[in-house]
């Protein structure tokens, strides 16, 4: 009887997250629809125009998927030197020492950080940077918004890559030593292609966070509803535009921006799932 | 027995007076309300100081939300708050997807156009220049257009950053409202809106936030109400008038735009008015409330409390502060016709305010 309790109690709970999830999915959809219909799905994904003058409204999510497509990608591309050595650090050259339990820390603590720290951050001192470097007259744009990013990203990739190397097993590189190999040729040769796989998923994983960010893009991109024509150019992502306007949207603009969720949320999805699935390639291997 | 009937009845008939009086007045012994409203950033210093002082009349909390004038009307329309702040009026369209409401115009204020440019600290600027900086036509600070209008001034040769609103907002509304009556060239790419798709430079949420964009970057320029460029010291324009005049925006130059006459419904632009000494870029905000009180469960002192507030804010005590705090107070054409307006709201089809 207890027993019989017991297992209904936990069926109960863990059945309420795939529901939960599936009313989010569900009420996406059904709210995206009318911006599909009048739009076109195809169109609304290739449509740059974003204009919202009274009875000929235009809404398309091209600006937006490109602002959050480069944002993400360069901040990806700006996290790799730092997280790859740190990973490297903590899980080869100084395994188990003191020095790279410390540095993991630090490192994960940069996750625990609340993303509108690192937006003040941004603003009040990267974006005086950028501007006293003359990289941009504005300081706020695509570049600005990436490199914060990229270090709010470094943790996600850095500790679950370290998991990895760490697991690259110690007869393999012992062998490579016996052979006569560095240090460095062991990290090429054996580190690299074994743990491989594992190394890009965690940057998938990365990647997920990344695109969904909200807060600090917000604060940093500029919010223009153009296409950026260079990465120092002012911008929007799809989840910044949202952040901005739903406030006041309504109708066909809060269908289009609940269409953006939809498209910013079956990307993150996808991109997850690819994550997930080179995990477990990586670990069977 | 007899006795005790008597004095139960003599008692349920005071009560029954007593609260007859009450609401025909409102002034009556009614308790505190906590009254919830939303919109508008643009007014919110004055509203501050206002709902502040408003709760020492009957002890009414008034909590306001600056959610943008955009998000205010949409709250009205889904009837979860008592008011609505707004500067840019409802237009024809919108009130007829609605329940009737009326506007209650609050207060006069200006939207200045602050600028960041190191050494200079007094800038002229037209209604045409404006537009074409706001459209990325001028570029540059030091363009002959510039040049010409400030002779005195040594502008820099950096590019101009125009800083404008990315969330809808009632600002923007009178600003591009203004660049529509004095551009063609705006009237016919942007037009005029609670949003609209500026070209160039970058955009940030709520007036405080294009403040503080253009408080922390050099060359910029953006369109917020007089009080936040007060607040953060941020220096703004003198602005050409319709009849050739470099005006500042002051409780004076305010007023002087409202000198024309006022629609019944108060529903009225006051941009680029044609008057001697008027601030171009000078706007009504309102606060709109439903015309029926009965919604969303409201009480009737609650609906009471709702109007004790717009009478508060219409009365001499409250627009005494207007001026204070950089706003301007409502012209009595004004006060009139909400006052009048204010007679027509009813709570289940009663009016509330008698005469």
């Amino acid at each position: 009887m207890n027993d019989k309790l017991y297992r209904t109690i936990l069926f109960i709970a863990a059945l309420t997250i795939p529901i939960v999830c599936g009313g989010v999915v569900y009420a996406l959809i059904t709210d995206a629809y009318d911006a599909f219909e009048h739009f076109g799905f195809f169109r609304f994904l290739t449509s740059s125009e974003w204009s919202y003058t009274e009875g000929a409204e235009q809404y398309g999510a091209l600006p937006f998927i490109t602002g959050t497509l480069l944002t993400t990608l360069l901040a990806l591309l700006f996290c790799i030197p730092f997280s790859l050595p740190v990973a490297f650090f903590v899980g080869e050259y100084f395994k188990g020492s003191r020095v790279a339990s410390i540095l993991s820390t630090v490192t994960d603590l940069l996750a625990g950080i609340p993303s509108i720290i690192y937006g003040l951050w941004g603003f009040y001192t990267l974006r005086p940077v950028i501007i006293t470097l003359n990289i941009s007259p504005q300081g706020s744009g695509i570049l600005t918004a990436s490199l914060v990013l990229a270090i709010m990203i470094v943790p996600y990739a850095a500790s679950l890559s370290a998991e990895f190397i760490k697991m690259v097993p110690n007869d393999l590189k012992e062998s490579a030593y016996s052979l006569g190999a560095t240090r460095a040729e062991v990290v090429r040769k054996i580190i690299f292609p074994v743990a491989g796989s594992g190394i890009f998923s965690s940057y998938i994983l990365a990647i997920g966070r990344a695109l969904g960010e909200t807060m600090t893009v917000t604060m940093l991109i500029g919010n223009t509803n153009n296409i950026p024509t260079s990465i120092t150019s002012t911008g929007n992502s799809m989840a910044s535009i949202i952040a901005n306007q739903f406030g006041e949207a309504d109708g066909l603009r809060l269908s289009s921006l609940i269409a953006i969720g939809l498209i910013l949320f079956l990307i993150t999805a996808v991109i997850n799932m690819i994550g997930k699935m080179m995990i477990k390639r990586a670990r069977i291997s | 027995m007899k006795k005790i009937f008597s004095s139960i009845m003599t008692l349920v008939l005071v009560l029954a007076v007593a609260s007859c009086g009450g609401s025909g007045t409102s002034n009556g012994e009614r308790k505190a309300q906590e009254l919830s409203g939303a919109g508008a950033t643009f007014p919110l210093p004055f509203y501050n100081v206002v709902f502040d002082q408003f709760s020492g009349v009957n002890g009414d909390a008034v909590a306001y939300g600056g959610i943008g004038s955009g998000g205010g009307i949409r709250n009205l329309r889904d009837k979860i708050v008592d008011f609505a702040g707004t500067d840019a009026f409802l237009s024809d369209k919108e009130m007829e997807e609605m329940a009737p409401v009326i506007h209650i115009p609050t207060c006069m204020g200006a939207v200045v156009l602050a600028y960041n440019l190191d050494g200079v600290e007094s800038l002229n600027l037209s209604g045409e220049v404006i537009a074409d900086i706001f459209a990325g036509a001028i570029k540059t600070w030091n363009d002959p257009r510039l040049t010409a209008l400030n002779p005195d001034v040594n502008l820099p040769a950096g590019a101009i950053i125009p800083v404008f609103r990315s969330d809808g907002s009632g600002t923007t509304f009178v600003f591009t409202d203004y660049l529509t009556k004095v551009s063609p060239m705006w009237a016919s790419n942007y037009g005029t809106g609670k949003s609209v798709n500026f070209p160039t430079g970058q955009a940030a949420k709520g007036n405080p936030g294009v403040a503080g964009i253009i408080s922390q970057t050099k060359n910029s320029i953006g369109y917020i109400g007089s009080e936040y460029a007060f607040a953060q010291k941020i220096p703004y324009a003198k602005i050409m008038n319709q009849r050739g005049e470099l005006v500042e925006p002051t409780s004076t130059t305010i007023s002087a735009s409202a000198s024309g006459e006022i629609p019944a419904d108060t529903r009225t632009s006051i941009t680029n008015a044609d008057a001697e000494g008027a601030y171009p870029i000078s706007c009504f905000t309102w606060m709109v409330i439903y015309k029926e009180q009965n919604y969303s469960d409201r009480s009737r002192e609650q609906a009471i409390a709702t109007l004790d507030l717009m009478k508060y804010i219409l009365s001499d005590e409250a627009q005494d502060v207007t001026s204070k705090v950089h706003y301007a107070p409502l012209p009595a054409k004004a006060k009139e016709l909400s006052m009048k307006n204010l007679k027509t709201v009813t709570y289940n089809g009663m009016a509330i305010l008698k005469d």
